[in-house]
């Protein structure tokens, strides 16, 4: 594996505003990984809620490829960490009956880009039968899986497929940045009665962040500001919020003042937050690893066109993943995601301090 | 067929059902067939919104394995699901309320013909995606054996289903994890417009063999001999035994849908007839009744006389009963 080219982020990492209802009482707080994060909250909501199982490819043993499940089948074993066969819709299905009958499955999905496997499941079952059923079946069921490019694994293993999922009433979908809010926002999916798709990227299993030692959930649906500024706001999801991060600290040196607003979920979103951030500031740009069109950066974008137009002084501008496959070659993949540089540069722009 | 030819007619057939199942089974059978006339009229007077599969021909089925599961056993269904949600214990009004999209449905009209549901008798749902419910079937089995409450699940899907990949996906995991899930093939021999054997290579049965499932095939317009099979892989798959496969052949009397009814493009009416005279799962019951000399003609018109006004009843409630409040569009999307 080649170097990514993506930041590493800035320690210590924002702990989060925290504006929403999460519980967060005082507590010590250590450095752990985002994917320590995410195992935490498995074993936390396992050992809370005997009706919270794993299911999935390598869950067990294995400890996924990613590692980030190791030692849960050690603590809660074969019947609750279930490795199935490489089934990715069957395991979405049975994820669904169970979820329906009082269960509170996770089903690992081991690429984001499997989730075209899964499709009919999320989309025509789990997402509907709420509705479908006037209000009495739940599928309370969450679906792990991964996004995020630069990791040189080409075009089948490395799309950022959140939009897709997003456009889909009936389904919530997070997009952590931090291993703070990973394992905040993953204890509330599972606690939640409703189809959670959950999206943690690649490259950011190994980051490290600090997380309270402590039982503590955050909201899905409530947006964090990472940084606070006053010149033009950066609206990031999951890796993009480090790349937003990093283009504010190079900014910072050139006199540009900006805020960074993670939206950390892309349903619900938090549209108040960001026309709010965008009214303060005047510009705004949104930074996603999705493909740009039709994506994720467009919802935003007119969202803030909508709620903010009369406080704008620039056009509201894009920044997504480059609509292409996503090729192997470093030369070329690099050059399909958001950087620090070309944010930093386009943000530059908008302010004229070029 | 189990059933006595012409030649042994005389002969008083041995029971194996009692005469207070037999006539429970007749009347449910005979309930479905009324219904489905039913909504076919209400299609045909143009009072009811959309489509409708109807189920007539293979009342049989659902009857026979319904009544070998508990209340609290799940199913799913199909968009042919109208059989299945009653013989499972779905009042007709509330069904009717929710084919005609009015708020005493059983979905508060969000579901209609396709999507029943009703959690109080196990019913997880008809599905409109040919093969779709095959993972919730198995995933409901699957919860309960995690959560030891001995339930079973059936999952009701027409041969067309066989074309799909998940079928085979959950399959496979069910007969890995002995799940107490019986897949329940009704072999109608029509993926919509199309012989299945066009459509379907080697033989069904072949397929869920082929997992190591318990697979059985059986003539699926003689509700004793569906209902037997079924007490036996519900009762196996109640102690753990794992899932079995229960192929019927069966027979749709109507078109794809209310609307197919130039039909002889692809199935010919000779065909249609000799079923309908030969081998009509509630005529067959009602011979058998009156052979065992269980019922006479004058006890089944009084059946379907009964059932007729309950209908009706259903009917006049459905065409009464007011629509969903229009704000009711944006709830329950999320739970």
């Amino acid at each position: 594996m080649s170097t990514p080219s993506k930041p590493s982020p800035s320690f210590p990492l924002p702990l989060g505003e925290g504006q929403g209802e999460g519980t967060r009482p005082a507590m010590p707080v250590r450095e752990i990984t985002f994917g320590q994060a995410i195992n935490e909250a498995l074993a936390e909501e396992m050992r809370r809620d005997p009706r919270v199982f794993v299911i999935g490819e390598d869950v067990a043993e294995a400890g996924t490829p990613f590692k980030v499940l190791s030692g849960l089948v050690a603590e809660f074993g074969a019947q609750r960490v279930i490795d199935s066969p490489i089934s990715e819709a069957g395991i979405s299905g049975i994820g669904v009956g169970a979820a329906m009958t009082g269960m509170r499955p996770v089903v690992d999905i081991m690429f984001g880009d499997f989730i075209t496997l899964t499709m009919d499941q999320l989309v025509n079952q789990a997402a509907k039968i709420h509705y479908m059923s006037g209000g009495k079946l739940k599928v309370p069921m969450v679906l792990r899986t991964t996004l995020g490019a630069t990791r040189r694994s080409a075009a089948q293993h490395s799309q950022s497929l959140h939009a897709w999922v997003s456009h889909v009433p009936g389904l919530k979908v997070a997009v952590p940045a931090t291993p703070y809010d990973a394992k905040g926002l993953l204890k509330s999916a599972i606690r939640d009665d409703n189809p959670v798709v959950f999206f943690e990227d690649k490259l950011m299993y190994q980051l490290k962040g600090p997380v309270p030692e402590g039982e503590y959930t955050i909201p899905l649906g409530v947006a964090d500001v990472k940084r606070v500024g006053s010149d033009i706001t950066l609206v990031a999801t999951s890796s993009m919020v480090h790349v937003a991060l990093a283009a504010a600290g190079a900014l910072q040196a050139s006199g540009v003042s900006a805020e960074v607003v993670d939206v950390r979920t892309t349903a619900p979103l938090d549209k108040e937050t960001i026309i709010e951030s965008a009214k303060k500031t005047s510009r705004a740009i949104i930074i996603d690893e999705g493909y740009e069109r039709y994506g994720v950066t467009a919802e935003i974008a007119s969202i803030i066109a909508d709620g903010a137009f009369y406080y704008l002084d620039a056009p509201v501008r894009r920044m997504g993943a480059m609509d292409v496959p996503v090729p192997f070659s470093p030369v070329l993949e690099d050059q399909t995601v958001p950087t620090p540089e070309s944010v930093a540069e386009m943000a530059k722009r908008m302010c004229n301090k070029q | 067929m189990a059933r006595p030819k012409s030649k042994s007619a005389s002969k008083k057939p041995s029971p194996t059902l009692s005469r207070d199942q037999a006539l429970h089974f007749y009347r449910q059978m005979l309930k479905i067939r009324l219904f489905e006339e039913q909504v076919n009229q209400l299609y045909l007077g143009a009072k009811m919104p959309g489509l409708a599969h109807l189920y007539i021909g293979q009342e049989a089925v659902a009857v026979g394995v319904c009544e070998a599961l508990r209340r609290d056993d799940y199913i799913t269904s199909t968009h042919r699901g109208h059989g299945h949600c009653l013989a499972k214990g779905a009042s007709v009004d509330k069904m009717f309320a929710e084919l005609l999209g009015k708020a005493p449905g059983y979905c508060r009209g969000k579901g209609g013909s396709m999507h029943i549901a009703d959690q109080d008798t196990g019913n997880l749902g008809a599905n409109a995606i040919v093969g779709g419910s095959a993972g919730i079937a198995t995933g409901a089995a699957m919860s309960a054996k995690m959560r030891g409450s001995d339930q079973v699940a059936v999952c009701f899907f027409g041969e067309g289903a066989l074309g799909q990949g998940l079928l085979y996906e959950v399959m496979n995991m069910a007969s890995l994890w002995k799940l107490p899930v019986i897949y329940v093939c009704e072999n109608n021999q029509y993926n919509e417009y199309t012989n299945y054997r066009e459509t379907t290579a080697g033989e069904v049965g072949a397929r869920a063999e082929a997992f190591g499932i318990h697979t059985e095939t059986i003539e699926g317009q003689d509700v004793q001999l569906v209902h037997a099979k079924s007490l036996t892989l519900v009762e196996r798959a109640r102690r753990g035994e794992g899932p079995a496969f229960l192929h019927c052949n069966t027979y749709r009397f109507h078109g794809h849908h209310v609307g197919d009814v130039d039909r002889s493009y692809y199935r010919a009416k000779k065909e249609e007839e000799e079923w309908k005279s030969r081998r009509d799962p509630v005529k067959l019951l009602a011979e058998w009744l009156q052979k065992s000399e269980m019922a006479d003609g004058k006890l089944l018109d009084q059946i379907a006389n009964e059932i007729t006004t309950h209908i009706k009843q259903a009917v006049d409630f459905a065409l009464n009963a007011p629509y969903p409040d229009p704000n009711e569009v944006n709830q329950h999307v999320y739970a």
